[in-house]
């Protein structure tokens, strides 16, 4: 006993010291100076190469950290017990946070590069960010429905074209739902016609009894996970991210798949999102945030993140170095007609948040 | 020197990290986003999506840890009387997954219980029908007994070690079968372990909400998940500390109880 | 009992046994299988590759989580086992109430919930304005290991006898020199376990740090949770087969080494 325990500590320091002095990386403090960035963004969400490029050019020491929710990240700027210099969320919690007084203007003398960035996202940001003040649009795209030809045709049932088709009794075990309160609920107010942004009352109710009426028929509720288990042919249909079909067409090839997996638009119209960057009112280093912008916003480098992420880049200059073919992939670059009936999430006060809250706990404990 | 001394910097420490800590927890659950004093947090455990999390918790932490007791119970008398003594490869074959990362452990369970998993392959492959396994509050029990299962095992294994083979075998010779032996002497000397084992997997099963989540698929709302959720997405801390409150007063009932049969209170768990 | 049914017993327990290994190592054998999967999907087999592993430690993010996690484990088992075993020794010297207080002290972060546990400290460190990042991980990680160093250390102390102490100060020693040279070998197995559990606990513990961290700080557990999101980069299962299989090695090593002792 005494021998092995010896040996296993033993190991433990040593395997410690091999990896190098690890408390120093972490426990750099949180100082002043210039030459330091804090980067709050989502779990694989950027091109690792892409910070290093940053740190030569510029020699400033990023600190980058990954949150998995807007929701997760919301509490953590708002507490200030971390000051990050520069954040990614999406749009309504961009609206939440500008409302709470949460983010700094960015000084755009300092983002030539914005110039890139397609007025046409610019414009579409203008719903969570009415001036333009706060926000560099990141990455943007649609949620829509993803689903298995074979698998489909072994149940029986026509490719989904709308939401109300995840309703279908006869894909029992096959939908895989999002697992996040806005956009389940999205899907169900959309369903019937109700806006995403709804506020009343007997409209949520009403999206929320046909989520509990939904929910016999889903697999799991699950966030990116969509992906591998639709790759898996785990389901037949499943509500997914436009950004995660490039990277599902080109493993699907890969793998020699022996079935298709298509994405819808739903025709009752969806969920436009936008994940821009944001500079909190607290950050300590605002011109390394807004170089780190800037450097976002270059078509190279943002050529590079899009070609790692595959999700849709809102940069003009980025798009036009693309190959014909991408840009002609619909999926990922939609026609701006196809999207009628699509709405950007608004941030609707923490009462209306509590409200959706809540019923999505109901339906979940049902 | 007084020995006493040393346990100053234990005293402080936990003082500073255990109790504050809990204070805070009962401030924020009997108080209301304002301050006021409010009861509202921890009564909202009479809603019925929360009443039912807490009891489906209860229910399948309860057959989590009656099957990780019926699976380590023969497994340490299997170990002991092998003469596997303490320190022995063996024994260590039970920690050693713990070195592998707790959510990629879990994680790997989906591969394995998926739709078109490893054990639905092989069971194709032998021509049985497929099992709808994942998703299921059968996966998450399953999930809680791999994970807490060694908790289980350590403890009562160390008892049974200490358990005098003279002991045994006298009851053998006045001639005590195997059952006897079992009710009379095994498993009343390891009782010490048995009650650690419980705690140790009970209280833990009661209150994840990744395996749940992994495992479950979302569809199940375990009261671990509601907790996490109002601290982490519906940033309500107020209810979030109000639920911990009623979760530690249901921790506090069921040491109680255990505690009764326990009379020798500490030191036992290894 | 004849010997058949005796052989009929081994078999059935060899059999029990082979059953439990295998549950236990089913899920690890999949990872590992996995880190050699050429494709990134965890639910499809895309060829054989060794890419994992070569990439495993080109990642700044993996890099760096493996740094924290490592030398947090370290750091927290060693200053709780310093702390334990000074206070389990404090203890054993004690009457009965307050030893059954201080011993109940410890037994919360063991008996409560690790959420309740990790949310109180999250909300401690911010009602206090403390900065989360490294430090408050390791403290989360020492809290939780505090008691399990308590247990593995008060009982060998209760087995052994304060005459020999007394002795060794009757002789002359100085109290700390007849603590180490006397009370401590006697105890050293019990303050060895308590170290490695919490190295161990520390290693594997995901709740409690999911809580405590802050910024730019991931140990391999949070690093994991919020690759879930997005897929699970196979490097981690690399990473993880590595780690697996130096530790097997290891306790291969250590148990290969003579004097086993047999015990009939």
């Amino acid at each position: 006993m005494k021998k092995t325990l010896l040996i296993l500590s033993a190991a433990g320091l040593s395997a410690m010291l091999l990896a190098g002095c690890g408390g120093q990386t972490g426990s750099a403090s949180q100082g002043s100076g210039s030459s330091e960035l804090y980067v709050y963004n989502w779990g694989e969400y950027i091109d690792e190469s892409v910070i290093e490029e940053f740190e030569e050019e510029t020699g400033i020491t990023v600190v980058y950290d990954l949150f998995e929710t807007n929701e997760e990240m919301y509490p953590i700027i708002e507490a200030g017990a971390v000051s990050y210099d520069v954040v990614c969320p999406s749009d309504y919690m961009i609206q939440k946070m500008r409302k709470n007084n949460l983010l700094a203007e960015i000084n755009f003398d300092n983002v030539p590069n914005i110039s890139q960035i397609d007025p046409a996202y610019m414009e579409m940001s203008k719903a969570f960010d009415p001036e333009n003040k706060y926000s560099v649009p990141y990455c943007w795209g649609t949620v829509g429905i993803l689903y298995n030809t074979k698998r489909l045709e072994e149940l029986g049932v026509e490719p989904p074209s709308k939401w109300a088709d995840l309703w279908d009794e006869r894909l029992s075990g096959e939908i895989l739902m999002q697992d996040s309160v806005r956009d389940a609920f999205m899907v169900a107010l959309k369903k019937d016609g109700f806006s995403m942004n709804s506020t009343s009352v007997e409209e949520l109710q009403q999206a929320k009894q046909a989520l509990v009426e939904q929910k016999p028929l889903v697999q799991a509720y699950v966030i990116d996970q969509v992906r591998d288990k639709m790759i898996g042919g785990e389901a037949a249909v499943g509500v997914i991210y436009s950004g995660e079909m490039l990277y599902i067409q080109e493993e699907a090839a890969n793998l020699g798949l022996d079935y298709t997996l298509e994405y819808v638009l739903p025709e009752e119209g969806t969920n436009l999102w936008l994940d821009s960057w944001v500079i909190p009112a607290n950050a300590k280093n605002k011109e390394n945030a807004e170089k780190w912008i800037d450097f976002l916003c270059r078509p190279e480098i943002a050529k590079k993140n899009f070609e790692y992420i595959t999700y849709p880049t809102p940069n003009k200059g980025t798009f036009d170095l693309l190959d014909e073919e991408l840009q002609n992939n619909k999926t990922v670059f939609p026609d701006t007609d196809t999207l009628v009936n699509c709405e950007v999430f608004e941030y609707m006060g923490d009462e209306t948040d509590a409200i959706y809250n809540d019923l999505w706990k109901e339906v979940k404990s049902n | 020197m007084n020995k006493k001394i040393l346990a100053g910097p234990y005293l402080v420490w936990m003082i500073g990290f255990v109790i504050i800590p809990l204070a805070l927890i009962v401030y924020y659950g009997l108080t209301d986003r304002s301050g006021a004093f409010t009861m509202a947090n921890v009564l909202s455990i009479t809603k019925p999506e929360h009443i039912k999390a807490l009891m489906l918790s209860l229910a399948l932490s309860f057959i989590s840890t009656v099957i990780c007791l019926l699976l380590a119970f023969p497994l340490s008398m299997i170990l002991r009387n092998r003469g596997m003594g303490k320190g022995s490869f063996i024994v260590f074959l039970f920690i050693l997954p713990m070195w592998m990362n707790f959510l990629l452990r879990t994680l790997a369970w989906q591969t394995l219980l998926e739709k078109n998993g490893v054990i639905n392959g092989i069971l194709t492959a032998l021509g049985l029908p497929r099992q709808n396994l994942i998703n299921t509050p059968g996966a998450i029990v399953l999930g809680m007994v791999y994970n807490f299962l060694p908790f289980m095992v350590l403890p009562i294994y160390n008892v049974l070690c200490k358990i005098d083979d003279n002991t045994v075998n006298a009851a053998r010779d006045l001639g005590a079968g195997f059952w006897q032996t079992l009710i009379h002497i095994w498993i009343p000397l390891s009782l010490p372990g048995i009650i650690s084992g419980i705690t140790m997997v009970f209280v833990p099963a009661l209150t994840t909400f990744v395996i749940s989540n992994l495992l479950g698929g979302s569809k199940i709302l375990l009261i671990g998940n509601v907790i996490e959720q109002e601290f982490m997405k519906s940033s309500n801390w107020n209810l979030g500390s109000g639920l911990s409150l009623v979760l530690m007063v249901f921790i506090l009932i069921s040491m109680a109880l255990i505690a009764k049969y326990d009379k020798n209170g500490e030191g036992s768990t290894f | 009992m004849t010997r058949l049914k005796r052989n009929f017993k081994r078999i059935w327990q060899d059999f029990y046994l082979v059953i439990i290994m295998l549950f236990l190592y089913a899920p690890i054998a999949t990872m590992i299988v996995l880190s050699f999967n050429n494709s990134k999907s965890r639910s499809q087999w895309g060829g054989f590759t060794l890419e994992w592993y070569s990439q495993m430690f080109a990642s700044r993010n993996i890099v760096s989580a493996l740094q924290n996690t490592l030398a947090i484990a370290f750091l927290s088992a060693l200053i709780a086992t310093i702390l334990g075993t000074a206070a389990a020794v404090a203890i054993n010297s004690m009457k009965r109430v307050p030893r059954t207080v201080l011993i109940g002290l410890g037994n919360i972060p063991m008996l409560n919930a690790e959420i309740v546990t990790g949310i109180s400290m999250m909300l401690t460190f911010i009602a206090f304005g403390v900065t989360m990042g490294f430090k408050t991980i390791l403290i989360g990680h020492i809290t939780f290991n505090l008691p399990y160093v308590l247990l593995s250390v008060m009982p060998k102390l209760k087995q052994t006898s304060k005459y020999t102490y007394e002795a060794a100060l009757d002789l002359g020693a100085s109290p700390l020199r007849a603590f180490f040279k006397v009370v401590f070998p006697d105890i050293l197995p019990g303050v060895l376990s308590g170290f490695l559990l919490s190295f161990t606990m520390s290693l594997d513990d995901f709740i409690i740090t999911h809580f405590t961290k802050g910024a730019g700080v991931n140990t391999l557990s949070t690093l994991i949770y919020s690759e879930v999101r997005r897929g699970i980069k196979p490097s981690m299962y690399a990473l993880s087969t590595v780690i697996f299989v130096s530790v097997l090695i290891l306790l291969f090593i250590s148990n290969l080494s003579p004097k086993k002792q047999e015990k009939n």
